[in-house]
């Protein structure tokens, strides 16, 4: 997993709350084995027309969208299914923070494992921020996760709240699977006293 | 005396692996479900870091999402998909993983057979790539969905790192009017709390409504709790989920039945357990519900009319009701009863069991599809298929003019050519209702088998008690 420090970024601005992660990367597109090219997909059917042209009034088809590594969108981000492809687009994009008032469970834990930070405002900075955003297309803001601030252009400075061990594991750039790996002798020893176990090997119909 | 716990809290409790300080608790996973969409990657995480499977006999593999609903006599078209579904049969095979393939006569929509192979036990932690794997928690299981890191985590470890989500009661208390179901009252409880309402928990559905229900009819309850933001839904177990797991091919048997009964017995939650949050639904008071718009939280009764944007106060709220409706091409104020329907799914992990079709035929039954609709009524798994003919179900369907097709999650997800064309309605029995979810540009109404069948036949959105009277 790729380091989380700091960031300095312009902002693009979606006006949408409950975007589904069905609306982030249709499900036509989860047919791959790999995690490449996701980005060409990412919110296909409102970026692209019925002939596939971009469609110009969509936000990401804009040019503040190109180089911008923040987004700010409505509540409730990322509902729907678990599909983990929605973070990997929107990295590949190049997002690598969502500003939100709230984000959907799964999501937010698929998208603290790629890297891509959740930040969760109250509803008043973030009317705030967006009408500033939308505004203003050079408007940018300092995300430190050291600190757990997000610092809006006027020097207002938002805390915002991080899991300890997601932080962790952001600010060092490593994956969580390491840490479970080296829990071996508890996962043994909780083995050891298991009852009333399945077995999918054995008694197949 | 110790503090009294609801059954969330003892499901934790017992499969708490390890506790550190500044980290989440790992918990143990009793049962691994994985499908062809979300797991490749997770194969080749493994490979990448020289992994085995922990526990394959712990872990159960199915294809369900992308795989074509026709005859399974013909190949695999799509040779995307193709590939997709060869991948999962190689990487089970590769890490000794037991799998119903695509020609399998067991195969099916993954949470669909868990429970028809009772793989899925009262007491257990569940998962899968895949948010509906609530559906599981019928049986008193803590089930819930997950992402690709995490189905590697599981395979590498069989355990997770976890977060104790909250405690949120559900209590539907009384008895269903005829032609209202379990899918009514999910759909009403959505309505009612929102998408993003049970973010952060997990509901335990209790009441005698509950209670009443069959084990499908609580897994189609279970099947949408994710539709309402929570992270898992269940019901305690009771006799009515024994009586459905005995005999089951991978239910404990014997002297292990007999110890598993007096486990299980010891799971519901105790008398004065607190809940964080608790709702109250009176089923008597449920009507037949439909979707009108863009998530499964704009519901309505199906006698009610299309809700004004200008009465919602706050204003993204509001954006989002006129975007949905706008989408739907549908007026606030007008009846949804009436309108036109092009296509009719019957199927998906929500609504593809034997009730379900044993219901949708009922009303099929000596009847017409109307010409101007495509009805496509697609089983749950190939033995759902089996005894539907063996009931002649699939006659009843033919005879009525609707299409009778294999195994998967077809038009729910509309990853296999199963959808809709841009523009066209469909009343669907499956779970979402996001734009483009059954084809780009298509619009879908989510209601019952009962619902969706009544609809079939008039071409119109109906409400089924109304069809029962004029019979």
């Amino acid at each position: 997993m790729k380091k989380f420090t700091t960031l300095e970024s312009r902002v693009v601005p979606l006006a949408v709350d409950n975007v589904d992660t069905d609306q982030i990367i249709p499900a036509r597109f989860l047919k791959t084995i790999s995690k490449e090219g996701l980005d060409r997909n990412l919110f296909f059917d409102w970026r692209y027309d019925a002939q596939g042209n971009p469609n110009p009034d969509f936000i990401l088809n804009q040019p503040r969208a190109k180089g911008a590594e923040v987004l700010i969108t409505g509540d409730n981000f990322g509902c729907g299914s678990s599909r983990e492809h929605a973070p990997w687009a929107l990295t590949q994009f190049g997002f690598r923070a969502i500003i939100s008032t709230s984000f959907a469970d799964i999501f937010r834990q698929n998208a603290l494992k790629n890297s891509l930070l959740p930040v969760v405002v109250s509803r008043d900075i973030h009317s705030k921020l967006f009408d500033a955003v939308t505004n203003n297309p050079d408007y940018k803001v300092k995300i430190d996760l050291v600190s757990q601030t997000l610092t809006l252009a006027d020097g207002t400075a938002v805390e915002f709240a991080v899991d300890a061990f997601a932080k962790h594991c952001l600010l060092e750039g490593v994956d969580e699977i390491g840490f479970v790996l080296q829990q071996q002798d508890a996962i043994k020893a909780y083995e050891a006293k298991r009852t009333g176990s399945i077995n999918t090997l054995a008694a197949a119909p | 005396m110790s503090q009294p716990r609801t059954i969330i809290e003892k499901l934790w409790d017992s499969h708490v692996v390890a506790e550190q300080p500044g980290a989440p608790t790992l918990i143990y996973i009793d049962l691994h479900l994985v499908h062809e969409v979300t797991s490749p990657q997770a194969f080749a995480g493994l490979r990448e870091r020289g992994l085995k499977v922990r526990r394959p006999d712990l872990t159960f593999a199915t294809v369900d999402h992308s795989i074509p609903t026709t005859p399974r006599s013909l190949p695999i078209v799509d040779q995307i998909a193709a590939t997709q579904v060869a991948q999962l049969e190689a990487n089970c095979k590769e890490f000794g993983i037991p799998c119903f393939g695509f020609h399998s006569e067991h195969q099916g929509i993954v949470h669909v057979i868990g429970p028809e192979q009772g793989l899925t036990q009262p007491g257990m932690t569940v998962v899968c790539g895949d948010s509906h794997t609530a559906t599981h928690g019928a049986f008193g299981a803590l089930a819930f969905g997950i992402g690709t890191s995490e189905v590697e985590m599981v395979l590498a470890t069989q355990c997770l790192p976890q977060r104790k989500s909250k405690t949120y009661q559900v209590l539907v208390e009384g008895s269903l009017h005829p032609g209202v179901t379990a899918k009514d009252i999910i759909l009403n409880l959505i309505s009612r709390i929102g998408i993003g309402g049970g973010t952060g928990c997990v509901f335990e559905y209790c009441g005698s409504a509950i209670r009443a229900l069959s084990m499908e009819e609580r897994m189609t309850v279970c099947n949408m709790s994710i539709e309402a933001g929570a992270r898992a839904g269940l019901v305690a177990p009771d006799d009515t989920t024994y009586q459905y797991l005995a005999g089951r091919p991978y239910a404990p048997k014997g002297a292990d039945w007999d110890a598993a009964l007096a486990r299980w017995r010891q799971l519901p939650t105790d008398d004065g357990a607190q809940y964080d949050k608790t709702i109250r639904i009176d089923a008597s008071s449920l009507e037949p519900m439909i979707t009108f718009g863009t998530n499964p939280g704009m519901g309505i009764p199906i006698s009610s009319r299309i809700p004004d944007p200008s009465a919602v106060s706050d204003p993204l709220e509001r954006e989002s009701l006129v975007k949905a409706l706008r989408y739907m091409d549908l007026k606030a104020g007008d009846p949804l009863l009436g309108h036109p329907v092009n296509v009719v799914f019957i199927g998906s992990c929500t609504n593809s069991r034997m009730s379900d079709l044993r219901a949708a035929a009922g009303v099929l039954k000596g009847r017409k599809v109307n010409p101007s609709v495509r009805v496509m009524v697609v089983p749950g798994s190939q033995e759902i298929k089996r005894q539907a003919q063996a009931e002649g179900l699939d006659t009843i369907f033919k005879e009525a003019g609707a299409d009778w097709r294999e195994a998967g999650c077809s038009m729910c997800i509309a990853m296999n050519g199963d959808q809709l064309a841009p523009g066209e309605y469909s009343v669907s029995t499956s779970n979402r209702n996001f734009e483009g979810r059954q084809g780009k540009g298509g619009r879908t109404f989510l209601a019952s088998p009962l619902t969706a069948a009544a609809s079939a036949i008039t071409g119109r959105v109906t409400d089924v008690r109304t069809l029962e009277i004029s019979r």
